[in-house]
Parts: structure tokens; sequence; C-alpha cells
């Protein structure tokens, strides 16, 4: 009987202690943040009912800040975190009567970091691909010679300006739907700059419809300046660049509405565009125009491709702007990103056959996480 | 030899009647074709046929009306699964306009259900901003991110919503994406962390980007890709809707559209081919 | 000094914005999401600007009766309608100035500015999105020529990825077992399209990722000053 009672007690105790053992709870502060979080992991067997955190500030009163399930294993606190400040947490073990069985308690300090150590990769990649392209920039001040292929539907850009001169229509331009937050919208406009001092230079007619209100004071002013520096500022018409809509579908009916009235000679299509693409690119055919387009959207490429006379992909958009002016600091950035290229066609690689062996570190360090 | 010539210059006027003819006659007289499941399709559909009845499912409506005749169909079609098996379904928008496409998905299908209830069989939360935040919210506390439905009455009134205090007790979790944020979020939170089943609904576009995800570790169950995925969902469950009759639209306007090519291509021949034999017979 | 302060500012915000990427410690850590809000703010104040500037073009052309000048007046009604109703009454989240009267709802079935947005502009928007489907067709017809290999290798490309995508597809291949199930056309358009267009479509978003980043380092440097009007 004693026997017994003593064996029972033990497997008890032992179950109990390996219970105990099995579960783990440990709060530290959130790395790579500012100081308003603090990372509570655990290890739990997946038998348990339920966990219950509770975080306090005087080790005292606990308030509780989430129910959570052992599967989870990880909990991020950010609810009024100040940095610096130490808490105090406590994982309760619930089971299927809703009654506590045990507590685990850990405590931790929220700090901010200087350094976010998960974009090492990002910084490194940066500080090449800067590297490369300042190192280009500085080349060709000091008058290295730079090659850049041709870009056909940059160098027709003349030509379609001559073009709507000589037959007395008028250039639209579309800047794309984006806002100016959007990088296309920015070299769609830069390249407006060029397009707009040929315009001044020829004596022609540009019309830009704009999608939003921002592009519509940019662009206003892009335009103005191109006529000034022209030296046709009584030419600028202010009324050139004039605002439709913010809606998709409503641009794209008011633009297709201004190239079939005023049957352009040339039109642009420069920036961030999404589905409307085809509907402009086609109405602009049907209207007789040349069309030259470019786009970084590759869904929307194909259509410009297959509908329009000339267009830049990807990053011959960008690159336009640089092309057009022809100023070595410029093309000297293009030369860098080529070399920029060169590195992530490598690293590419390198990485194919890494994985392909089993070697996994070069696509962990460059995992942003 | 000139109606070769004529092929290189068809007025698209005539180009257009025919894609109209094409695309309206199938959808008025429900031509259809025969249609093959695929395995993708077919493992969204096992997913929840497996599933218990009473069995909570989630399904978020990231799409807005510029991508519903796609996504849609997708959406009744699950629906209508859902409430067959006796499934309960919790929905969320992670769009704006996703809570406008989840209501006329259920008023669609529920007139087809009479015995569904809302609260009981169905509840629609409504939509949240944030993406990526609201979907970790949802893990940590489902009830403190979505406090009350669509409608305003705080969900402890509804019995569908007992118990559930994140993603585990849900039984699996669909998105109908459109875009970001959308189906690859929840993903990384709802597979990735909970490792509940995630299958999704995207447009013809962006399904190759998805894909990837139907893979070894079942990111993704399976993946309901445009059109021809709706329909295929649809006959799996046997109640062929708008999607079903758009394929037989699309299958005519593609035919045509590739006719339309070939006569392009045998003008272009035909007329170069003379050129070059011209070309040969000057001195 | 004209241009030289709007470059200092590019220089100084688009540096601090790099910077802070990297440093999550206050006050960089939130820099990027704080100065977003800030454009969110000052483009809300520029719709303005550009109401104004669609009101001025459209009254200058009624004015001067330029061809069709009719239709500009169209445009300024149902502008000035849509947000009389918004303003008035409201929209389904939002209430507006005035309660709706139940005979109205009942009417409608929603409020007035709803009740346009869901029976006139979500069909009018449809309309547009629907034109895609003829000009596909007249774009390709154009297009698809095998004028050479590489345009040849696209049309053979566009044609299997069409039929592939259709039931006819299915139907045209569905008879080959499924040891040879490759060669199945829908199998040889998902195929294109998961490996050959993905692939490309990886290769144009990064080389154009890295025209953004040497844009945007001309434009940080003041290289590129293009956008300010000026060489």
């Amino acid at each position: 009987m004693r026997v017994s009672v003593f064996f029972t007690l033990f497997i008890l105790l032992l179950s109990l202690s390996l219970f105990a053992q099995e579960v783990t709870f440990l709060a530290q502060d959130n790395p790579n943040d500012d100081g308003e979080a603090i990372k509570l992991e655990w290890v739990a067997p997946v038998t348990i009912f339920e966990l219950v955190l509770a975080r306090s500030e005087d080790n005292i009163t606990f308030t509780k800040i989430a129910r959570v399930t052992p599967l989870l294993r990880t909990y991020i606190d950010d609810e009024n975190i100040e940095d610096g400040k130490e808490y105090s947490y406590r994982l309760a073990v619930i089971n299927d009567e809703q009654e506590v069985e045990q507590y685990y308690f850990s405590a931790a300090t929220a700090s901010a970091q200087w350094f976010n150590t998960d974009k090492i990769s990002l910084l490194i990649m940066a500080i090449f691909l800067a590297s490369a392209i300042v190192y280009f920039i500085l080349h060709a001040r000091r008058g290295g010679r730079l090659y850049i292929r041709k870009i056909s539907g940059l160098d027709t850009m003349e030509e379609a300006v001559g073009r709507a001169t000589e037959m007395g229509k008028p250039i639209v331009f579309v800047p794309g739907i984006m806002d100016l937050d959007d990088m296309q919208t920015i070299a769609g406009l830069n390249i407006l700059g060029h397009l707009a001092t040929k315009v001044a230079q020829y004596d022609s007619t540009i019309h830009v419809p704009v999608c939003r209100s921002m592009v519509l004071s940019t662009a206003k002013e892009i335009v103005k300046e191109s006529y000034l520096r022209a030296g046709r500022p009584d030419a600028f018409n202010p009324d050139s660049v004039y605002y439709l809509t913010d809606d998709q579908f409503g641009y794209v009916a008011g633009v297709d509405g201004i190239i079939l009235r005023e049957k352009p000679a040339a039109n642009f299509y420069l920036g961030a565009f999404y589905a409307e693409s085809l509907i402009l690119a086609e109405t602009g055919f049907e209207s007789g125009a040349i069309q030259i387009a470019g786009t970084a959207m590759p869904t929307q490429i194909p259509f410009f491709v297959a509908a329009c006379d000339y267009t830049l992909i990807g990053e011959e958009l960008f690159a336009a702007s640089a092309y057009l002016s022809n100023e070595p600091n410029q093309l000297g950035s293009l030369k860098g990103q080529d070399v920029g290229k060169a590195i992530i066609i490598v690293v590419l690689l390198a990485g194919v056959v890494l994985e392909m062996c089993g070697v996994h570190f070069l696509k962990d360090f460059l995992n942003l996480h | 030899m000139k109606i070769f010539e004529r092929f290189l210059t068809i007025d698209r006027r005539i180009i257009f009647l025919l894609i109209f003819i094409g695309v309206a006659l199938p959808l008025i007289f429900m031509i259809t074709f025969n249609l093959e499941v695929t395995e993708n399709v077919q493992s969204v559909y096992e997913l929840l046929q497996e599933m218990e009845p009473g069995t909570r499912i989630l399904i978020s409506f990231d799409y807005d009306p510029s991508t519903k005749p796609e996504i849609q169909p997708m959406a009744i079609a699950l629906l209508q699964q859902a409430f067959t098996n006796r499934l309960r379904v919790i929905t969320t928008a992670l769009w704006p306009m996703g809570v406008q496409m989840c209501n006329e998905a259920y008023e669609t299908v529920s007139a087809e259900y009479p015995d569904i209830e809302y609260g009981i069989d169905f509840i629609n939360l409504g939509y949240k901003s944030g993406g990526m935040v609201t979907i970790n919210h949802m893990a940590k506390d489902f009830r403190s991110t979505f406090p009350a439905d669509a409608g305003g009455v705080p969900i402890d009134d509804f019995p569908i919503m007992k118990g559930i205090k994140n993603f585990d007790k849900i039984g699996c979790m669909i998105s109908l994406s459109a875009g970001d944020p959308g189906l690859k979020q929840w993903v990384m939170i709802v597979h990735d962390t909970f490792n509940k089943p995630v299958a999704g609904g995207t447009t013809a576009v962006q399904a190759p980007t998805m894909l990837p995800y139907v893979n070894e570790q079942r990111q993704l169950i399976g993946l309901l890709g445009g059109l021809k995925g709706a329909a295929e969902f649809e006959l799996l469950v046997k109640k062929p809707g708008f999607a079903t009759k758009g394929m037989g639209a699309q299958s005519i306007a593609h035919l045509i559209i590739i006719l339309f090519i070939v006569i392009g291509n045998i003008g272009y021949f035909v007329t170069r081919k003379q050129q070059d034999t011209i070309k040969s017979k000057k001195p | 000094m004209r241009r030289q302060i709007p470059m200092i500012i590019t220089f100084l915000v688009g540096t601090l914005i790099i910077v802070s990427e990297f440093i999550p410690h206050k006050p960089f850590g939130n820099l990027s999401t704080t100065l977003e809000g800030w454009f969110l703010i000052i483009s809300g104040f520029a719709i303005i600007l550009g109401q104004l500037s669609l009101f001025k073009v459209n009254i200058i052309k009624i004015h001067r009766r330029t061809p069709n000048w009719q239709y500009y007046i169209i445009a300024l009604v149902s502008f000035s309608i849509m947000v009389l109703c918004g303003i008035l009454w409201g929209t389904q989240q939002q209430p507006g100035l005035l309660t709706v009267r139940e005979g109205m709802l009942n009417f409608f079935g929603y409020k007035p500015f709803d009740y346009i947005f869901k029976y006139f502009f979500e069909n009018l928007s449809a309309t547009m999105f629907s034109l895609l489907a003829f000009f596909m067709a007249s774009a390709s017809y154009r297009a698809f020529r095998a004028r050479s290999p590489e345009s040849t290798l696209l049309l053979i490309a566009a044609v299997l990825v069409m039929l592939g995508r259709t039931t006819i597809g299915s139907t045209l291949t569905g008879w080959i077992p499924n040891s040879l199930n490759f060669l199945q056309l829908p199998k040889i358009a998902s195929f294109i399209m998961k490996y050959p267009n993905t692939a490309g479509q990886r290769a144009i978003m990064i080389c154009a990722g890295l025209g953004v980043i040497g844009s945007s380092l001309r434009i940080i440097l003041g290289i590129e000053r293009s956008y300010l009007g000026g060489k």
C-alpha cells in the first residue's frame, strides 16, 4: 500500500516536473525597432488548452494583454511600451476547466536600435549600386568616354515634333495615371520638360491632360519653364496642361475624346499605366498619330509594344531624361546602372548554383525580414 | 490576289462587330463548351468538401468592382459550396469595396438557401484598412480587430463568432484577391504562423504570380485563376453561373482573334511572296 | 535661389528617407510614414486645384463656343450634380447635410449619390473597360505578324496561351493521354505563363528597379533638374 502510494506520487511529481520543464517562456526586447515593442516567446506542449499573457510595470499588478495558443509561440507586445522601461511578463497555463495550472515569469526592457540588422544585405547592395553609379558619374565628368546604345523612341521625338509642326496638328502627352509619388510619373515629367522645349522651339502645340492634381501643378511649371528656356514665354498657354479626373476610366475616356477631336500628329504615353493602356494606344492609332510609349509596368508593356510605333521598356523610361540631355553626368549614371545589373546577374547565378547544392546562406542573407 | 491584300487591311469595325457577336451570342444563348477541372481548382473544392458541417471558414473579399466579372463568380460558387455543406462563413474585406462585393454575393446566394441565417451561418465583418497589420491584429486578437459586424452590431451577439479569438478555430481561410493587400499577406500569417489551410482566387493576370505558393509546403492548397478557374469551380459545385457563360464567350472571342491573326498572316505571306517575285523579275 | 532651395530640400529629404530605412530609432523610424502622410494631406488640398482647372477649362470652351461646346456643359452639370448629391444627402457610409426622405429612399432604393454611382458611373466604367476586348482583337490582328523569328515566336506563344486559357484548348487536346499531358494546351499555356512570362516580367521589374535607383540618385544629387523645369 505504502509502495503504491509512493509510486503514484512519484509518477505524479515526475509528470508535473516534466510538464514544468516542457514550457519555456522568455521576454526580450523586440529587435530592430524603435523601442516600442517587446517580444514574448514560449515553447509549450500543444495539448495545453490556452495560455494567457499578462504584463506588469511594477512586477506586482499584472494586466492581461492576450489569450494565445501554444501553437503561436511568439507574441509582439507593442501596446503602450516605452523605450528604456522595464516590463515584467507572466504566462499563465490554463486547463480545460479554465483554471490556472502554472505561472511563468520573465522581464525585459524595451530599447530602440540605431541600425536594423535585418536590412544589412539591403545596405550592402545599395552601397554597391550607389558606388557604381557615382563612380561612373565622376568618370564621365573627368571626360571618360561612355557608350550608350540607341533608343529609337527617343531619337524619334524631334522628328515627331517636326511632323506635328508641318501638319499643323498638336501633340498629346499623357504622363500616366499615378501621382507624383510614383517614380514613373516623375520620369515621364522629366521627358515632358525636354519635349516641351522642342515644342516651344518648333512653335507647335502641346496638350497635357493629367489625372492627378499634384501632377497638374508640376507639369504646368515644367512646361512653362521649358517655354521660358526656349525663349518663347509668350507662346506658353497655361490651359495646355489641364486636369481631367482622378478616375482611371473617366480619365481614359477624356483622353480618347481629346485624341479623336484634336487629331494630334504625335502621342506620347510616358508614365505608369494600368488597364487603360491599350484603350489609349488603339484610339491613338486610329487617329493616325505617331505613338511613343514608355512604362515600367510589366503587364502593360506588351500592349504598348503591339499598338505603338516606339516603346520604352522599363528602365529605358528612367534613362530617357539622361539620354535626351546627353550630359556626361547623367549618362554616367546609366553606365552605373548597367554595372548594377551585372552585379545582380552574378548574385542570381551564384544563388541558383548554391540553392541547387543545398547551400542556403546566400538566400537567407538576402532575405529581408 | 487582291483578296490577299485585303486581308492585310480589314476594317477594324468588322473585327469589332465579329467580336461583339462572338461575345454576345454565347452569353445570350448559354453556349458552353466542355471544361476540364484542373488540379489547383480541384484542391480548393476538396478542401471545403472534406470539412465537417458546422466548421467555420474565413473568406476575405479583397477586390473591387473592376475585377468583379472574374472574381465574383468564384465568391458565389464558394458560398454555394459552403452553404450546401453546412459550413459557417465569416467574411471580411481588406479592400473598401470588398464589403459591397460580399453583400452582393451573399444576397445572390442566400436566395437559393432560405435556411441560412445571418449571424448563425454567415456574418460580414466589414472592411478594415491596414492590410498586413490588420491580419496580424486578427491573429493576436480577432475580437478587438472586429468588435462589430459591417452593420455595427457587436459580434458578441452572433453565435457564429462564439469562441473566435484568433485563427485557431477557423477551419480554413480563402482570400479572393485582385492585388495588394490580398492573398500573399493571408498566406504569410494564416498558413506560415497558424498552419491553417489557405486557398485563393485571383484574376488571370495575377494567377502566375501566386502559383509558386502552391507547393510542397502547401502554403496554398489550391488556386482559382481568372474566369476559367471560376467556371471550373462552378462545374464542381454543379451550379453553372456567370463564369460558365463567360467561358463560352471567352473561348469564341479567342477563336475569332486567332482567326484574324491567321488571316492577317496569310495576307502578309502571300503579298510578300508576290513582292519578292516582282523584285526578282526586275532587271 | 529659386531653383537651389528646391534642390536643397530634395537632397535633404531624399537622404533622410534613405537613411531612415535603416535606422529604426526615433525620429528616423517613422519618417517615411510621416512624410507619406504629409503627401496625402497636401494632395488632398491639391484636389481643389484640379477641380478649379477642370471648371476653368470647360467654362472657357463653353464661352468661346468651341465645336461641341454643349458637351462641356454636360460635363459641368454632371460634376455639380454628383457633388451636390454627396454633400446634401451623403452616401451609404457618410451622412449628408440633409436627411434622406423615405419616399426618395423607396423610389431609388439608395441615396441619390449611391444610386448615380451604381447605375451610371459603374456602368460607364465597365463600358470603357469592355472596350479592351475589341481593341485587343484589332491590336492582335495588326501586331501578330510573322515578320521575323522573334515575332513568329511571339505569335506562336500568343496563340498557344489564347487556346490554352479557354475550354477549346481542353477540348482540342483532351484526348492526349496523361503520360503525355505536358502536350495538352492548358498545360502548355500554364507553362508559358509560369516560366518564360514570369521570367520576362521579373527581368523587366529588376531593371526598372535599377532605373528607379539611378533616376532617384540623379534627382537627389541635383544632377537631374528637369522636374524643376530646367536643364
